[in-house]
């Protein structure tokens, strides 16, 4: 609690026991309980009563301190001094409750954020000094000490380590970093000691990117929080209209037909219309939610940039994504090994790896990779590359051909011949074929649970749009259970095919585009929601998407479809509740039903429910 | 041009008589305040004077709400 709130703490206990105690007042002493109440019901309102004053001066007559103070003082003028006390009391009740809760949410969602770093050395003279981030110029060599954040981004120059990403990502399983690796600020560095040379200021950096995003998040308000502004708007002069009506309608009509006015009454129902009429539980709770489900989204490394895009994030019903890079790991890897008979896996990698040692090519990369060790190039000559064929080369005394079927029918060899997606590389050794190797973009582990769970969070459908082969996309799209696929597409297919599911969409289905944020930024741009995965240092992907998955896992989208399902389900909850109430109150009081205390709750209590119900949208870890 | 202040006030409905107030200043293309990050984000029309416009802004802003604050 601060300080502004501790006093009002203060002034309600005081209050409140004042209250209680001249409860014991007889009756019969009215100038003495009137004074008497008088202490706390200024003690407490001092405050509300000044704001309203002002309030009239600046002829800004509907606001809630006008409204309080109307309700009270229009209470203690009727006689009934404890309720108007108690309405006040319970109205700053309520306030501090309010700036508490909401108080304790922002700090605790800045502490989910809390990945700005606060310095970084630099070293000097051979001892390290802390400066300030800010200050730090591109080029400069920062250490990076166990336990410290890495402030900016850079690359590794010397030592290695197990870096914490989860702030960044929600994987909890450290990444190793070592020299030569680019790393992005805000990990942590959880055991060796780190030189970096950075590569960026620290405001174009990862963790500065990160944050500002976050922050301005709130700025782009949603459908949902437009619509309670402008009911906000609407509802408390409508309702103090009503209220000024009920006062004077009713006895009027009783006084035309000849019976008693019963102004106390009426006026008394009019008082407990003016303190249900604040809108505050609506306007506070529905921004919260918002507020709480993109600070929880971020901790899961989901980053969304505007509670609007929370909002259709949960109506996306058709999510559309990219191949490489988004469902498979971008990466060329030797994916099968099938040699003839009489020849070993390994020898046929072997002889492989050697006659493609030359080439920069990524399949010979692709296949020194796979075999692993290191490559003797003087056992190697005569290597002659066949353009559009492949290489024939001497290994070892041997001669080894390594190409596709082109290859294999130029030498006129018995092969057999591979079906499988991907590039095949077909081996002969001294004219005998002996093997093929299968080179392909290998699906990422949980591609095709993120699919499924895609579906059981409601997606009607599930579209790839690759650049690549059919043969290669259809293959993808079978094993991971795809509705659609649609594969040779240049980039600018890519925008046209998105348009063509948009049309057939309904309106109120929305669509997903998800990438890799590398060449697809038009693509993220024109679907309803752009979600850019893979992002840890992409800024291109950052500016151009509206959800950004930290890391590249696409199970991510399902659990980002989630969390704003859950957001939006707390905000109609919070809606439907808060404005069912003071209806129902409403149209109580006006029959005399409900009392003053009831108003109290619908205003009060309505609130309190609300912003405790809001903050829930905070804990999406379990979804 | 845009720009974001911090702000300081005391309830939501308050921010949001704010964000009318200051969409309403001369020089004020569009506004919108955050109660929850406490933040006001104003986007100044072509050529306007950001600190004289700013000065009107929480003007208008302490006309409807007595107890804000706009750090600028």
């Amino acid at each position: 609690m601060n300080k502004k709130q501790k006093m009002a703490l203060i002034r309600i206990i005081i209050s409140a026991v004042l209250v209680i105690a001249f409860r014991f007042i007889p009756e019969e002493l009215k100038i003495v309980r009137f004074v008497a109440y008088m202490i706390p019901y200024l003690i407490i309102g001092y405050k509300t009563l000044i704001k309203a004053f002002k309030g009239i001066l600046k002829r800004q007559v509907f606001d809630e301190n006008f409204l309080m103070a109307v309700a009270t003082i229009g209470a203690i003028c009727l006689g009934d001094y404890s309720e108007g006390v108690a309405v006040m009391l319970f109205y700053q009740i309520g306030e501090l409750f309010e700036s508490y809760a909401v108080g304790k949410s922002r700090r605790n969602i800045s502490e989910l954020m809390d990945i700005r770093p606060d310095f970084a050395n630099i070293e000097k003279d051979g001892t390290l000094e802390q400066v300030d981030p800010d200050e730090v110029e591109v080029g400069s060599i920062i250490v990076v000490q166990p336990g410290e954040k890495v402030p900016i981004d850079g690359v590794i120059l010397e030592g290695n380590a197990s870096l914490d990403t989860a702030a960044l990502t929600g994987e909890s399983v450290p990444r190793q970093a070592k020299a030569g690796d680019e790393v992005i600020s805000g990990c942590i560095n959880l055991n060796g000691l780190l030189k970096i040379r950075t590569t960026k200021e620290f405001g174009e950096s990862t963790v500065s990117k990160i944050l500002e995003l976050v922050e301005n998040a709130s700025s782009r308000k949603s459908k949902s929080e437009n619509f309670i502004s402008k009911f906000a708007r609407v509802y408390t002069p409508v309702v103090c209209f009503s209220a000024l009506a009920l006062a004077l309608i009713p006895p009027v009509i009783n006084l035309i037909m000849g019976n008693p006015a019963d102004f106390t009454e009426w006026i008394y129902r009019a008082l407990t219309f003016l303190v249900i009429s604040c809108p505050c539980a609506l306007v506070i709770s529905i921004p919260l939610s918002f507020f709480a489900g993109i600070g929880g989204a971020s901790r899961e490394g989901v980053l969304v940039k505007g509670s609007n895009y929370l909002e259709m994030l949960s109506e996306v019903k058709y999510v559309v994504m990219d191949k490489t890079g988004t469902l498979t790991k971008g990466v060329f890897e030797v994916t099968e090994v099938k040699p003839a008979d009489g020849v070993s896996d390994a020898e046929l990698l072997e002889y492989a790896a050697y006659a493609e040692s030359f080439s920069n090519h990524p399949i010979s990369k692709s296949l020194k990779a796979s075999y692993g060790k290191e490559i003797d190039q003087n056992k190697v000559k005569n290597v002659e590359e066949i353009s559009g064929h492949g290489v024939k080369a001497v290994v070892n005394g041997v001669t080894v051909a390594v190409g596709n079927n082109k290859l294999m029918d130029s030498m006129k060899l018995d092969y057999v011949k591979c079906t499988k997606a991907g590039t095949i590389c077909y081996v002969a050794i001294e004219n005998k074929f002996a093997g093929y190797i299968l080179i392909s973009d290998k699906l990422k582990e949980n591609s095709k649970d993120a699919v499924k769970a895609m579906k059981a969070a409601g997606v009607k459908q599930t579209v790839m749009l690759t650049g690549d082969a059919k043969a290669v996309a259809d293959e993808v799209a079978g094993e991971l259970g795809l509705d659609k696929v649609f594969s040779e597409l240049l980039p600018a297919d890519k925008v046209s095919k998105v348009e063509e599911i948009l049309a057939l969409k309904q309106s109120k289905e929305q669509l997903a585009f998800v990438g890799d944020g590398i060449n697809d930024a038009p693509v993220l741009g024109r679907a309803d929601v752009g979600i850019a995965m893979g992002a840890m240092g992409s800024d291109a992907a950052i500016e151009a998407a509206d959800v950004v998955l930290m890391d590249d896992d696409p199970a991510k989208i399902a659990k980002a479809i989630k969390i704003s399902r859950k957001c939006m389900r707390l905000v109609y909850e919070n809606i439907i509740f808060a404005i069912g109430v003071k209806l129902i109150c409403l149209v109580l009081g006006a029959l005399g039903i409900a009392n003053m205390w009831v108003a109290i709750f619908a205003d009060v209590g309505v609130m309190i429910i609300a912003v405790l119900n809001a903050i829930r949208a905070l804990r999406v870890k379990n979804l | 041009m845009k720009k974001t202040y911090g702000i300081e006030v005391d309830c939501a409905n308050c921010a949001e008589k704010m964000e009318a107030a200051a969409k309403k200043t001369a020089g004020v293309k569009d506004c919108t305040v955050s109660y929850m990050a406490l933040k006001m984000t104003v986007e100044f029309e072509e050529g306007a004077d950001v600190k004289a416009v700013m000065k009107e802004v929480l003007k208008n802003c302490k006309k409807v709400e007595d107890d804000c604050e706009i750090f600028f």
